[in-house]
């Protein structure tokens, strides 16, 4: 075990990768010899050499493309995006052709080896342009996986669980955790699995669900709840894409209560599709209405960002409501 | 660096524009429509054999189109597109390549995959969306894909093959395989932002990949002429400081010899070339659409005077290694195969309800898999509604 922040534990799960994989590669704007704007990619070059890890022309849409046909060659490419607000001139890339890959040939070509690395999220005064959380955009796309951990441990393992998965993976990593967060991470090589939430605390009257750094927030909801003598069950997600119904649907059919919070605008993010869902797994159960925690339908703000974002006192009042409903 | 540029540009000292069309780019022709050679003219490397091959490409290629074109007026196949005219740039890219070479194309590059080997009836299975066809009855007629033969399978969104095109000549490029990567698209495909990323990509990657661009006139309805102001697509090349080479795109000599030398240049330096082959689209965009409400027929018949299978024909009659009894031969041949495939193919099954949900995921997650349970409980109540499955439900 060593201490890692959150930039660590991807840069140490991709040079795990690297030293196994000679077919692994890595690139993006940035991403050589500089190890990429925040770093993530820092070393790669020097030790990999410029052919497998390096700077592109700034044009995500290139980006992409050729990581589709590098993993469509057997190679294993692992591409950034410098910031997941960038990713939009990718989208055709990623929504026709990543995800479409394998379906349309019939299996006679695929870009399972693919993998997407995207900073994404607010809390770092990034307004409008280095703050979206655009995940439900991709989770709406069959054949893709969505992927977010929410600290370094969970970061490094399915990282390396997302580059060995057999399909195109989008890997949202929480920018403003890249070094806020700390923690134990093995040095050796582990995975994590995909498709499978992690109940990270147990509790008995409310259950509580985000993904990626909304959930310490959700923590410290639960901890002012807690105070009040609200037990509450905390759920990680983990993977958007496909989602781990039977965990959220098992914990909610024992709370009753149920509150999702994301970073995202509350209109047709994921958290609608969750509420959904569970509404129908759970109906017999559910002791009162689902509770949405999100950020407004409004673009990511800067000046009033405190005001905008779902933060642990909204998500405490959603606890509260639910509870005295 | 742009510091070389700075510091060694040629330096003045009154403003001048240079002109958008100040680079001249001249177009390599070969054969004559009356299948002699021009004087001076540098041959591709082709025999008998492979000229033999070529040409009875050419001659599929032409039956297929016109009997599919046929069968899509009889309302048996829903769409279709031809080639019509401008077979040799893909007979020819195919033909001036070799095997291990991938091919990214557009869609109207079947005459690559006919040279390849594709059956008749692995076209005609794609065409009927049985359960046969290799793409499993998923994509619209034409969209042909071949694991075995390296071609990628078709995509319609436009120009999306062309910066994929770089990432896998990149990966050949790597392992060091003795293979390139030819990608196919339209002039009209090459205003799309792919193209942008993929060539600039490419020559800043260094991938070996032969972008080759049919410059057929036409995107649908649009000419050329609205589609963009430079010296057609060719000028580009020189942009992205890419080995550049205009052809005509109807002489079928001029195409193997063009791909010929760009493959050697880019095996040999792991660059990319750029390949612009001057040609018409003599047939329709689709079966969808209808030119007579764009252009003229006296705007075709010139184009008709170019027709690139009978300009091979007669080099091939000159060379003495074909004759017109051949010609007669294998043309009727062709025909009576294509009915007759035709016939076998659209009465084969549709695909099997399952491959509704395989190859989203190598493996279908538990929510599509319950969704296809239930799929399957509301077709065995309404069976009559879905004639195609229901007896076939396990």
């Amino acid at each position: 075990m060593a201490q890692m922040n959150l930039l660590q534990a991807i840069n140490n799960a991709l040079d795990t990768v690297m030293a196994e994989n000679d077919r692994a590669v890595c690139f993006g704007e940035d991403v050589g010899h500089f190890g990429g704007v925040f770093r993530a990619t820092s070393g790669l070059q020097d030790k990999y050499g410029k052919n497998r890890c390096f700077n592109t022309p700034l044009v995500e849409q290139g980006v992409i493309g050729f990581a589709n046909g590098l993993a469509a060659q057997g190679s294993t490419p692992i591409a950034e995006i410098q910031f997941a607000d960038y990713i939009f001139p990718a989208f055709d890339q990623i929504v026709n052709e990543s995800a479409k890959f394998r379906y349309r040939s019939g299996n006679e070509f695929d870009v399972g080896k693919l993998t997407i690395r995207t900073p994404y999220g607010g809390g770092i005064a990034g307004g409008l342009y280095h703050s979206q959380s655009p995940e439900a955009y991709f989770a709406h796309t069959p054949g893709l996986k969505v992927v977010v951990p929410r600290n370094p441990y969970q970061a490094k393992g399915l990282l390396l669980a997302s580059i060995r998965d057999d399909n195109p993976v989008v890997f949202f990593e929480p920018k403003r955790l890249y070094r806020a967060s700390v923690g134990e991470v093995p040095e050796e090589d582990y995975q994590l699995p995909l498709g499978k939430a992690e109940v990270v605390q147990q509790g008995s009257d409310i259950t509580l669900l985000a993904w990626g750094a909304q959930m310490e927030i959700v923590e410290k909801a639960a901890e002012l709840a807690s105070a009040d003598g609200i037990s509450c069950e905390i759920i990680d997600l983990r993977t958007i894409l496909p989602w781990d119904i039977e965990t959220v649907a098992n914990s909610v059919t024992k709370t009753g209560r149920f509150v999702v919070s994301q970073e995202a605008p509350l209109t047709a993010g994921f958290a609608s599709e969750i509420a959904a869902t569970i509404q129908q797994e759970c109906f017999l159960h559910l002791e009162a209405p689902i509770a949405r925690v999100c950020g407004m339908d409004t673009p990511y703000p800067l000046a009033l960002e405190k005001e905008y974002v779902a933060d642990h006192l909204k998500i405490y009042e959603a606890i509260k409501n639910s509870m005295t409903y | 660096m742009n510091t070389d540029i700075y510091n060694e540009s040629p330096v003045v000292h009154q403003p001048a524009f240079i002109d958008g069309h100040s680079v001249e780019i001249p177009i390599l022709k070969i054969l004559k429509q009356d299948g002699s050679i021009y004087e001076n003219a540098i041959m591709p490397e082709i025999d008998q054999e492979l000229a033999t091959k070529t040409y009875k490409t050419l001659a599929f290629h032409r039956v297929l189109d016109e009997r599919m074109v046929a069968a899509q007026r009889q309302g048996r196949i829903s769409f279709y597109m031809a080639a019509l005219g401008e077979e040799a740039a893909s007979v020819g890219g195919a033909a001036g390549l070799k095997d291990q070479d991938m091919i990214m194309a557009q869609y109207r590059e079947q005459g690559a995959l006919m040279f390849r080997g594709f059956s008749l009836e692995n076209f005609m299975n794609q065409m009927f969306s049985n359960e046969q066809d290799l793409g499993k009855g998923r994509q619209m007629p034409i969209h042909y894909g071949s694991n075995e033969l390296n071609y990628m399978t078709i995509s319609s969104p436009l120009g999306t093959q062309i910066p994929q095109a770089a990432g896998y000549a990149y990966g050949q490029k790597m392992q060091g395989l003795d293979a390139v990567t030819i990608c196919y698209f339209g002039e009209g495909a090459a205003s799309e932002g792919d193209f942008h990323a993929g060539l600039n990509m490419a020559a800043v990657h260094q991938s070996p990949v032969i972008f080759f661009c049919r410059n057929n006139g036409y995107a649908i309805s649009t000419p050329s002429d609205e589609q963009y102001m430079g010296n057609g697509i060719a000028s580009r090349g020189v942009g992205y400081g890419m080995k550049t080479l205009r052809i005509d795109g109807n002489d079928i000599l001029a195409v193997i010899a063009a791909v010929q030398l760009a493959r050697e240049y880019a095996v040999k330096e792991g660059k990319p070339v750029l390949i612009e082959a001057m040609s018409y689209r003599l047939g329709a965009h689709s079966t969808s659409d209808d030119p007579s409400g764009y252009r003229t027929r006296e705007e075709e018949a010139k184009w008709q005077e170019h027709d690139p299978i009978l300009r091979m024909k007669n080099w091939m009659l000159a060379q003495g290694w074909w004759d017109e009894a051949q010609e007669t031969t294998l043309f009727e041949k062709l025909r009576d195969e294509v009915l007759a495939a035709v016939k076998v193919s659209e009465k084969i099954d549709k695909p099997p309800v399952e491959d509704l949900i395989t190859d989203v995921y190598d493996q279908a997650p538990p929510l599509l898999q319950s969704q296809f349970e239930q799929l399957k409980e509301h077709i065995k109540k309404y069976p009559d509604a879905y004639p195609f499955t229901a007896g076939r439900i396990k």
